[in-house]
């Protein structure tokens, strides 16, 4: 099989739930499949070289940056992006209290740092303010001053493990 | 954790000091908010620029012929397509979209291209053919004061203006008798300190989408994420020779501004023009590595301050000398400049006071407005120069400065009106819950606190272009269902813009801030509002809306009244309804209440409007720094400093801001901790450095804006004074949290190693040299040792102010 | 945003395919979590015209131990930071992978990745028109002068990998495969020590398949301090790796210290560790072998932060790594 810089492949990607068939040029990243192919343009971009955090989804339960990640390599796997975290017409609880405690101001930041959060809830329902810190480290925010995300991230780990 | 020192609500207002979330809030925590670069219009094409490789040349010849007949290119410009000169300031019109006959700095803008995609058109830009002729490159202060070196600014040379090599702007003034000042002084001190430069780094980068309708009716629309978008409209209407009336500029939410998105910027013009010639839209996004180019951030600066003293700590005189570096083109520049002298005297009872700044261009990214915009050098070195003092005056930091604050309802030194003023509550209550006076100087070794007030502007006094019109406008219409809807052109940058006017609506109303609909910062929906700078917007747009919705509820009482008989100066609106005070049963909701106006005062539709009082001082120069109110804030910092490697663990952060009133506690809070972090980044970490006159690090990796992990605890206190003025008494918080926190972070340094690092950023090589110093016995001291010499010239002599009873006048 | 140029991808689904590809397609670059090649490709430092990708490679994943353990190239950095085996019998290595670049970085990069990082220079490492503003360096390949050190003839780039420097002085190797058979290299002997651009010892047509340890529990006692600007994101301007021998009282019978990110190669000091044998781990040794490290050291301007200050650095933290041993063995 003759493979050429320019021949696009079929790429099945499940984002946030939903079957997506692409074809895709293989040097195009997953964040430039979401944004420019499925449009989901929740995702951000802010250097696109893995230095500040804003492109993290969740690629099989775990934020990676879709600006450093093949869309052809992640064929078959599970993403999630900001747009998948609300169910039906319901605000995740993330969402909710990034709201309450001012945990966005611009917002550009806000996709990226929610999958974050969301991805360490997902292993640590409890998270102390150093874990919270440490997970969220790889995400840059110019805005905040991170203590409303903080906040936010405890409040709504309070809520889950009530729900729950 | 945050405290108020007494509660919002207690003057009676139900929605204004509350705790809603933004309005904004959910649109972004779900994704669905449109940025400038998430915009997709059909046939829409990519813009690129090509940018200067040399930090100084003639531009000897462009051929962009090749690039022009590469398939997938629709569009190419050079400068000379777009011939007309533009500036944000009309004394600063400096600038070409793209260079014309020289290039200025690494990075400036020399061609365009649009095509079908971001590779054709990177492709198309190396196809581009641009012959240079290098100049010697003037990289600092010191060379622009070279004779030796060629002059930047061609334009100015042509025109023999004699105020020195290479010089932009500069200020010399001095109020009252400065010598006498001095000569009455038990003591005088001199300091030097630099503050280097430093960019915003917004995490959106700069993105602009225009769409051209052909003629004849011929209308541009221009997408940007701008924090000017009127500015913006006017540079488009000059450069591109457009009527105004046919241009809509539309400013997209903005990610991130923080004053770098405030300049007209090349990518926009080209965008618009490229959308003109290919009859296509055009969408640019810069890259990170151009965001850095762009620039438009903190200038550095080289300070000299003395001061006069009395043994008691009581300030006689002060003389303050700056030279900024402002990079290849004014920008705000000539503000820039007076800026660093005009906010010192806003927090003390200065009695003489010299002024002398001058700006330089060198072959550097522009310099323009960072959060503070020319005032956080200046409290940098005033606020360690205080510090250095109260040392040697044997004096407490705190008390020192609380023995020279400035009277509230009085003029300052340099003519600035200064109304409510919560300075000294500030400085109580820092001092208490930092546990300041068992802490200074008692920590063990490797432990510090710092002290150090600051000040700031609600709005710059005056609009950047003259003019007597208001400067910001809103307008409200009520539609048969009760659904209210606010106009106003000003632009959310993140500061909370949006939910601070529904808010205020929703208050005058007796409605919630999510019961509003909003339409924001399009030039063709909105009326005036001169941009989100200058920590303007809650002080004018707020009080633009507090005015057209008064008028609306006049019309809506006027209706009730009528209705039900109750006498308009007994009904109140709260909380959906309109009743009578005296008896609440009597009265109705709003749609009922808005469906009987629309009977008798239709259309219910209203505006409002914001215009500062007279304020500029009585001498050239007088126009930067008055503003229609001052915030006021002190902050004590704590921290670790470890002697071996020199780094700053900053442990802890007390600060009190005086806001007047919080229009949103949640919204005001995070602008204060937002300008902490930006502070404390400033402080240790961020600089724009250069080899050779290269920007030396345009990534977000190198340029090391501080993670979560290098940010402390920030506990914030608010206080509430009420200002006469503004909008429910609400003042500023965007820029005035940031001033004290750097010098106090230097002040803390102090206190915990005993050296003195007079200079930003104070990373962590800088702590260690001054401790060798120490060690060797030396000055145990870090910064400039010196400053070029430079003929500031006879200052414009101004007198004092007559200090009529602003408190009778003004206080409430 | 920065577009990757343009390749083609194709993926392996042994080691042994990798290694066909390879060598089917010369200049082809192996790809496994791409945190390092795709910046690089991104700036256009690397133009790699095939991919190999190293993704779904099953068999170079995970850690198996027997005396010693074996850790699959591709084992991500997160994995192996969180290993109970590796935290339990090796913590300085997992330490170490704890503290490279970020958790998404960490979620992504892998094993083989960091131990095989490109060296990194503050000239090399600028975007392309950055680049070409001066006139390109030597290890880009359109100049032949390294603007470090313009007099010379070499390239100064440095080596940033955290593994390494704990690999080393744990005495681990790494296990390399290609079509003409498979290899074991000592990890010290993985790196050139001279070349910033030819900095690995591995052939371009090798598989880096697993890095291989001794087994832990022969008294071996190691630790890494990481120096950097940023308690996240950043990579070392400083890596400490160092590991002693001692007995019962205390005596120091082998001691090893290896630098990161202070040469083309991980360091190795071999004559501060020297001044541990035979002696105890006292403050008065700890600072002798200290002085000694930052002697042996001549640190490049291709980081942040003024060079006399970064050799200081290596004094500090070489004492602060020995310190850390002094204490007992818990």
């Amino acid at each position: 099989m003759a493979v050429t810089p320019t021949s696009k492949q079929l790429v099945a990607l499940n984002i946030n739930g939903d079957d997506y068939e692409l074809a895709i040029t293989p040097s195009h990243t997953l964040l430039e499949v979401l944004r420019e192919d499925a449009h989901l343009t929740g995702t951000k971009h802010g250097c696109e070289q893995g230095e500040c955090g804003l492109c993290t989804v969740l690629i099989d339960g775990r934020p990676q940056f879709s600006c450093l990640t093949l869309a052809v390599e992640v064929h078959g796997s599970e993403i999630r992006t900001v747009e998948g975290l609300a169910s039906g017409g319901e605000l995740h609880p993330l969402q909710r209290a990034w709201g309450e405690t001012g945990a966005s101001q611009c917002g550009y930041c806000t996709s990226g740092m929610l999958m974050s959060a969301q991805a360490l809830l997902e292993r640590n329902p409890s998270p102390s303010r150093t874990e919270i810190r440490e997970a969220l480290a790889g995400n840059l925010c110019r805005c905040t001053g991170y203590q409303a995300i903080i906040e936010a991230v405890e409040l709504a780990a309070v809520r889950m493990r009530g729900a729950a | 954790m945050a405290v108020t020192t007494e509660p919002t609500q207690a003057q009676g207002t139900a929605v204004v000091g509350g705790t809603d979330p933004k309005i904004d809030a959910h649109a972004k925590a779900t994704g669905q908010t449109v940025y400038a670069d998430d915009i997709h219009l059909p046939r829409m094409l990519v813009g690129r620029l090509l940018r200067s490789p040399h930090r100084h040349a003639k531009l000897l010849s462009i051929d962009v012929s090749r690039a022009a007949s590469l398939p997938g290119v629709h569009g190419v410009l050079t400068g000379e397509d777009l011939p007309i000169r533009y500036g944000i300031m009309p004394v600063a019109q400096d600038e070409h979209a793209l260079a014309l006959e020289k290039v200025r700095y690494h990075g400036e803008p020399v061609a365009a291209v649009a095509a079908i995609d971001e590779e054709t058109a990177e492709e198309a830009l190396r196809l581009i053919e641009v012959k240079y002729e290098e100049l010697a490159p003037i990289s600092s202060i010191a060379d622009a004061m070279n004779p030796n070196l060629p002059l930047i600014d061609v334009e100015r040379d042509r025109d023999g203006n004699g105020v020195g090599r290479q010089v932009n702007r500069k200020g010399t003034l001095e109020f009252g008798d400065v010598p006498g000042g001095f000569a009455r002084a038990d003591r005088t001190y001199e300091d030097l300190f630099f503050f280097e430069g430093n960019t915003h780094l917004p995490m959106e980068e700069h993105a602009a989408v225009a769409q051209w309708e052909p003629e004849p009716r011929g209308r541009l629309t221009l997408w940007s994420s701008t924090q000017v978008p009127h500015y913006l409209h006017r540079t488009l209407a000059r450069v591109l020779e457009l009527q105004p009336n046919r241009i809509r500029v539309i400013a997209t939410p903005v990610g991130g501004g923080f004053g770098g998105k405030s300049d007209p910027f090349a990518h926009e013009i080209c965008a618009a023009r490229l959308a003109m010639v290919t009859g296509r839209p055009v969408k640019f996004t810069l890259t990170r590595e151009e965001v850095f180019y762009a620039h438009r951030g903190r200038h550095p600066v080289l300070m000299r301050v003395r001061t006069g003293f009395k043994e008691d700590g009581t300030l006689t005189a002060m003389a303050f000398r700056t030279m900024l570096d402002g990079g290849a083109f004014g920008s705000y520049g000539p503000a820039s400049v007076y800026y660093t002298g005009a906010l010192q005297t806003v927090t003390y009872d200065i009695p003489t006071y010299k002024f002398e700044g001058v700006r330089v261009l060198t072959n550097k990214p522009p310099c323009g407005p960072k959060r503070g915009h020319g005032t956080p050098q200046p409290r940098f070195a005033l606020e360690c120069h205080l510090d250095k003092i109260a040392v040697d005056l044997g004096i407490d930091p705190i008390d020192l400065r609380l023995r020279n604050l400035i009277e509230p309802y009085s003029y300052s030194i340099n003519h600035l009106r200064v109304t409510s003023c919560g300075l000294r509550e500030c400085i109580e209550i820092v001092d208490e819950a930092s546990g300041w006076r068992a802490k200074h100087g008692k920590l063990p070794y490797g432990r510090g606190v710092g002290f150090a007030v600051g000040s700031y502007l609600c709005g710059a006094g005056l609009p950047i272009y003259f003019n007597d019109m208001s400067q910001s406008e809103v307008q409200i219409k009520v539609d048969r269902g009760g659904g209210v809807t606010v106009y106003s052109m000003a632009i959310d940058i993140g500061q909370g813009s949006d939910h601070m006017l529904v808010t205020i609506v929703a208050e005058v109303l007796g409605l919630r801030p999510r019961d509003i609909a909003l339409v924001a910062a399009d030039t063709d929906l909105t009326p005036i509002d001169l941009g989100s700078y200058s920590s303007r917007v809650t002080f004018m747009a707020g009080n633009a809306a507090v005015q057209a919705a008064q008028r609306m509820r006049d019309k809506v009482f006027a209706a009730v009244s009528a209705d039900l008989g109750v006498p308009v100066e007994r009904l109140v609106a709260r909380d959906g309804r309109i009743f009578d005070r005296d008896d609440p049963d009597i009265g109705m909701d709003w749609p009922a209440a808005v469906g009987v106006a629309s009977v008798l005062h239709a259309p219910l539709v209203t505006a409002g409007s914001y215009k500062t009082p007279k304020l500029a001082g009585p001498y050239k120069g007088g126009g930067v720094g008055p503003s229609p109110a001052y915030s006021f804030t002190a902050s004590v910092v704590e921290l670790d400093c470890d002697p071996d490697t020199g780094v700053v663990e900053v442990d802890r952060v007390w600060i009190a801001h005086d806001i007047g009133k919080a229009i949103n506690r949640v919204s005001v809070e995070g602008q204060v901790v937002g300008s902490v972090y930006m502070a404390l980044g400033e402080a240790l970490f961020e600089e724009q450095t250069f080899r050779r006159g290269y920007l030396k690090n345009p990534s977000i990796l190198e340029y090391r804006s501080p993670t979560f992990l290098e940010m402390p605890e920030v506990e914030t206190f608010l206080v509430e004074t009420d200002d006469p003025e503004g909008p429910f008494g609400a003042k500023e918080v965007g820029q005035g949290p940031l001033l004290p926190v750097i010098p106090a972070v230097a002040n803390a340094i102090y206190d915990a190693v005993g050296v003195r690092v007079d200079e930003v950023p104070i990373s962590p090589d800088k702590v260690v040299k001054a401790l060798q110093e120490q060690a060797k016995g030396n000055e145990p001291r870090v910064g400039p040792k010196a400053m070029p010499e430079y003929d500031y010239g006879e200052p414009v002599r101004v007198d004092p102010p007559d200090q009529l009873s602003l408190r009778e006048v003004l206080a409430p | 945003m920065m577009r990757l140029p343009r390749f083609a991808y194709l993926p392996a689904s042994t080691s042994a395919e990798a290694a066909q590809l390879l060598s089917e397609n010369p200049g082809a670059q192996l790809v496994g979590g791409g945190t390092d090649l795709f910046p690089k490709m991104k700036r256009r430092q690397l133009e790699p015209k095939v991919l190999v990708g190293l993704r779904g490679v099953s068999e170079l994943c995970g850690i198996s131990s027997g005396g010693g353990a074996s850790i699959g190239a591709g084992t991500r950095l997160h994995e192996l930071a969180a290993a109970p085996e590796i935290v339990r019998r090796y913590p300085a290595l997992a330490r170490a992978a704890s503290l490279v670049a970020s958790p998404q970085i960490r979620n992504a990069g892998t094993v083989g990745g960091n131990l095989c990082v490109d060296t990194r220079c503050n000239y090399y490492d600028l975007p392309y028109d950055r680049r070409c503003a001066h006139d390109f360096c030597l290890k880009t390949g359109e100049t032949a002068v390294c603007r470090l050190a313009p007099g010379g003839d070499r390239c100064w780039a440095v080596s940033s990998t955290d593994l390494a420097p704990v690999a080393h002085v744990l005495g681990a190797s790494v296990r390399l495969v290609s079509t003409r058979g498979e290899r074991t290299l000592p990890i010290a002997q993985l790196y050139t020590m001279d070349d910033g651009i030819d900095y690995l010892q591995k052939q371009p047509d090798e598989v880096l398949t697993a890095l291989r340890l001794p087994p832990a529990e022969d008294g071996l006692r190691a630790t890494y301090v990481k120096f950097r600007r940023r308690g996240a994101i950043d990579f070392p301007l400083l890596g400490v790796a160092a590991a002693v021998r001692t007995e019962a009282d205390g005596t120091c019978t082998e001691a090893r210290i290896v630098l990161g990110a202070v040469a083309t190669a991980p360091l190795p000091v071999p004559k501060a560790a020297a001044v541990l044998v035979g002696a105890t781990l006292t403050e008065e040794t700890i600072t002798a072998a200290a002085e000694t490290a930052m002697s042996a050291t001549k640190p490049m301007d291709a980081l942040d932060l003024p060079l006399g200050y970064r050799r200081r650095m290596v004094m500090v933290h070489v004492a602060r790594a020995l310190r850390e041993l002094a204490q007992p063995p818990r």
